[in-house]
């Protein structure tokens, strides 16, 4: 049972690193601000969320073992997770908001901008 | 494990830093440090799992907070102009 908890827990830590560094790359390539909004959202949700679920694979193991502190633990990772997932849409989204106000007009590929 | 996840969120935080030095405009640069201050929070959590310290998820829960109500108000900062005291002041003054 601990042998696949501790694979399963590596699995999900190893997807988690590769959304966020894949999320990052597509922050620093990306033309423009609301592009890179997009891949920066990216990581947030679905790099965390898998690195977080990887640390809970651990912390139930933890618990398995006996020790009852661990479910703290598991509490405070699954609240940290669940207010990743509210507030970085928001900032995103006021982000956006900001940056349409601010005069930033979305990048058009060259071609279609001169129809 | 967890030294792995550390380094790989530290070379995630580079490139992060990277486009908030490169940034062309404010809000790209904004964008970077919110990331970044996303990704300090998953290392701190990290960390707490590294050295075995459960009261490292309580510093990342706050640091994701307040990470959060930092890039509120530096939008709103960037959006109006100010954080909306001065407008008061001038409405008292008339």
């Amino acid at each position: 049972m601990d042998m696949a908890l501790d694979a399963l827990s590596w699995v999900s830590i190893v997807t988690g690193l590769f959304f966020m560094l894949v999320g990052t790359l597509g922050v620093l390539r990306l033309p423009d601000i609301y592009t890179r909004l997009h891949a920066a959202g990216m990581t947030d949700t679905m790099g965390a969320g898998f690195l977080i679920l990887g640390m809970l694979l651990q912390t139930v193991q933890g618990i398995l073992h006996g020790e009852s502190t661990w479910w703290f633990v598991l509490f405070r990772l699954v609240l940290i997770y669940v207010f990743l997932l509210f507030t970085s849409p928001i900032a995103s989204h006021a982000l956006a908001r900001a940056g349409l106000a601010g005069g930033v007009d979305p990048w058009t590929a060259p071609g279609d901008g001169d129809e | 494990m967890f030294v792995a996840v550390t380094l790989g969120i530290l070379v995630a935080m580079s490139m992060a830093l990277v486009r908030a030095l490169l940034g062309p405009t404010v809000y790209d640069r904004v964008l970077a440090v919110n990331t970044f201050g996303t990704k300090t929070v998953l290392l701190i959590a990290a960390l707490g799992f590294l050295t075995d310290r459960p009261e490292f998820l309580d510093l990342a829960l706050v640091y994701a907070l307040i990470n959060f109500i930092g890039t509120i108000a530096v939008l709103k900062f960037f959006e109006f102009g100010d954080l909306g005291l001065t407008r008061r002041v001038h409405r008292e003054a008339e």
